[in-house]
């Protein structure tokens, strides 16, 4: 019985910790797969973060105005300012040919910088906090079903179906559209593709800004569910790297990133809620929140040997 | 005749002027971020190099912040030469940190300095230099890409700090922080504070000084650092050469987190004197930019570990006009974009050049078709180029 109180507390928050990890690694898929690497998942997801942020404290502080209609529009800003930010990365990387783990270093720490420095002027403190974040409903019927009902359709955030649909898109637009399969076909043999009649650097754009729109979705999607502020000090802790790592464990495919950020999510929830559970309280603070980190490099130590990038993934074009 | 062909061509634009040009970029980014909040960028920038420079006690406190960038500096240049990216300093200078405040709390009190001196600073660095070996480890061995190790591995580091602050130096009236190391058990030194005015500056200095020289030395002349620049330029080619190139990754990253498990203990036990729970030093990342700024060489590294020393330690003084400090880290950001993109850079001074010396070149051929010198202008030496081009000049002012 008491596993089952457990599984039922864990199962729902990791799915919340899962999503802004699954739109980070599927920004990166759509850039790697494109051909450009993309480190700046972490700065990109932070800025949306921000944003975000931003402008729901602005819209939630007009009186009147649906708390619902502003979390909307704050994603959207979210997604836009990130979009924007990954074009420098873009033109960095496909334009001026230069050293794209450098580019997105330099994108990380301009984020941080820019998103404190903003934060700063907007509350004097750095840290901005939203009135409501989004409010968990279950969906009619399904959650009725017993188990699965209690375990996935229940206390569930609308984000969450958003970002799965998009998943399922991304998939679809991948793997079963002309469209993807040039894209993919940029982050493997770019001359081939160039030679076909594909403009490379407009594919590669494309995945670029597209990992900008996720990652800013991915970043929104902290604020809104689980964290409910921006915190200036501790920004995302990491969570655009784990995303990354996410991405390499999942071998670049749609499934298995739905699966390692599963993964990766499940570790989140276990190092954050593990006081709560009985089971975790012996262990100390510092392992707990270690654990997800840990578990990451575990997991790439086994998935890395036999690694299927695409091929292409940091070669200029 | 060879040389005078060779001489006689466009400048190319030297790494220093890319650096400089993306510094000046970077502050003009900065000042357009204080306009963009209504604000005067001449004051900021005045009260910086007030905050920074203004007195021995503001110098010396510079130097001190400028020590651990150096430090840091010079780790990920040393990565960056035997083509890795190493942006886990941060984790490393936490391991090298806490391992000296450890050894700091409890190593006795009366045990000589010149005893005690030499056994933190090797800790450090090995404590350091075996985080960052892990990295190696796995990218030779597993093939787990260096970036994304060394980011897992610096929250494994806060963690690990996380947990070993409270379990053996915490400070039972502050509870969030270590107890501070006394004087005598740190880097830092009577006849330095006396001299600066109490400032942070410490021994930790000379240690950097002293590791720029090792590295120079390492890469410049010994076969170790030769094998270890091979492996980065190209693996493959190195391999067949028969260099051990899993072992040279190994051995690099070894050394980049030795390096800055030194920095963390200048940090912890020099300029600072406890360590906080929950920190991440930022000072990790700032080393990307001091290496990439210095152009990945020992001496390029310590000019722009002080200029950013004069950044972050200027910017304290900015409260006062409204201007928020994070202002610093905007500039160091914007100034390792442009260091990214010097393509960009080295292309616009590359014509620049091209476009005046193609104009002396139409001046200097003007002269001497007045002078009746049947030679082409590729014949000159420099010195008579750069004089026809002048007189050519006048003569085309005057034929216009």
């Amino acid at each position: 019985m008491e596993f089952w109180s457990v599984l039922s507390s864990i199962i729902p928050s990791a799915i919340a910790y899962t999503m802004p990890l699954l739109m980070g690694a599927l920004g990166g898929l759509y850039s790697e797969r494109s051909g450009v690497t993309n480190l700046c998942i972490e700065g990109l997801m932070l800025f949306g973060c921000f944003s975000s942020a931003a402008v729901i404290v602005k819209l939630q502080a007009i009186p009147g105005f649906s708390y619902t209609l502003a979390l909307v529009i704050g994603i959207i800003a979210a997604m836009a300012a990130s979009a924007l930010l990954s074009l420098l990365h873009a033109f960095a990387s496909i334009n001026l040919k230069s050293n794209q783990v450098i580019s997105g270093t330099a994108i990380n720490m301009l984020s941080t910088a820019v998103s404190l420095f903003l934060a700063q002027t907007i509350t004097g403190s750095g840290n901005i906090t939203i009135v409501r974040g989004v409010i968990r409903s279950n969906i009619p019927l399904l959650s009725e079903i017993p188990i699965i009902g209690q375990l996935l359709f229940s206390r569930t955030y609308w984000t969450t179906w958003i970002c799965l649909s998009l998943w399922l898109f991304s998939w679809f637009l991948l793997y079963r559209t002309s469209f993807g399969l040039r894209l993919r076909a940029c982050g493997e043999h770019p001359s081939a593709v160039a030679s076909a009649g594909v403009n490379v650097h407009r594919m590669r754009y494309i995945g670029v800004i597209a990992s900008g729109l996720l990652s800013g979705l991915g970043g929104a999607c902290i604020l809104v569910t689980y964290a409910g502020e921006y915190n200036a000090g501790s920004g995302i802790n990491g969570l655009g790297f784990l995303a990354i790592a996410a991405l390499i464990f999942g071998q670049w495919k749609p499934l298995g990133i739905l699966g390692s950020t599963f993964f990766f999510g499940l570790c989140m929830t276990i190092a954050n809620m593990g006081k709560v559970f009985p089971v975790f309280q012996g262990i100390p603070a510092g392992y707990l929140g270690m654990f997800p980190y840990a578990a990451t490099l575990i997991a790439l130590i086994l998935s890395s040997r036999k690694s299927s990038a695409p091929l292409a993934s940091g070669e200029p074009f | 005749m060879r040389k005078a062909a060779k001489t006689l061509e466009a400048r190319n634009a030297s790494p220093l002027l890319v650096s400089l040009s993306a510094v000046f970029l970077g502050i003009i980014a900065g000042s357009i971020f204080i306009l963009f909040i209504g604000k005067n960028p001449f004051d900021g920038f005045e009260k910086i190099l007030f905050g920074a420079l203004s007195s021995r006690r503001r110098i010396g406190n510079t130097l001190g912040m400028s020590t651990q960038l150096i430090l840091i500096g010079l780790s990920v240049a040393f990565a960056f030469k035997t083509g890795l990216f190493n942006i886990g300093a941060s984790g490393q200078m936490l391991v090298g940190g806490i391992t000296g405040s450890i050894l700091a709390y409890y190593l006795p009190m009366d045990m000589p300095r010149v005893l005690y001196l030499p056994i933190i600073v090797i800790a450090a660095a090995v404590a350091g230099g075996f985080w960052g070996f892990i990295s190696g480890l796995l990218k030779a061995k597993f093939n787990v890409h260096e970036v994304v190790s060394t980011i897992m591995l610096n929250w494994i580091a806060y963690w690990m700090v996380y947990d070993f602050i409270p379990r053996f130096i915490i400070d039972p009236t502050i509870s969030v922080k270590s107890k501070p190391i006394p004087l005598e058990h740190t880097l830092r030194a009577e006849w330095l504070r006396n001299i600066t005015g109490f400032s942070t500056l410490n021994y930790g200095f000379f240690i950097a000084i002293a590791m720029a020289v090792v590295v120079w030395f390492i890469l410049k002349k010994t076969t170790l650092g030769f094998s270890l620049k091979a492996v980065g330029s190209n693996r493959f080619c190195a391999e067949y050469a028969g260099i051990n190139v899993s072992g040279s990754i190994m051995i690099s990253m070894a050394i980049a987190g030795a390096l800055s498990g030194l920095a963390g203990l200048t940090y912890y036990c020099g300029y600072s004197e406890i360590m906080e729970m929950g920190k991440m030093p930022n000072e990790g990342f700032d080393g990307i930019a001091v290496a990439l700024l210095g152009n990945c060489s020992p001496l390029g590294v310590f000019f722009s570990a002080i200029f950013f020393g004069i950044l972050k330690m200027g910017r304290g003084s900015l409260a006062a006009t409204g201007i928020p400090t994070e202002i610093a880290d905007t500039i160091i950001a914007t100034v390792i974009y442009f260091t990214a993109t010097n393509v960009l850079l080295s292309a616009f001074w590359n014509e620049r050049f091209r476009q005046s010396f193609e104009k002396k070149e139409e001046a200097a051929s003007a002269a001497m078709k007045a002078n009746g010198d049947a030679r082409s202008v590729s014949e000159l030496s420099r010195k008579e180029f750069e004089s026809l081009a002048k007189a050519g000049r006048h003569l085309l002012k005057e034929g216009r």
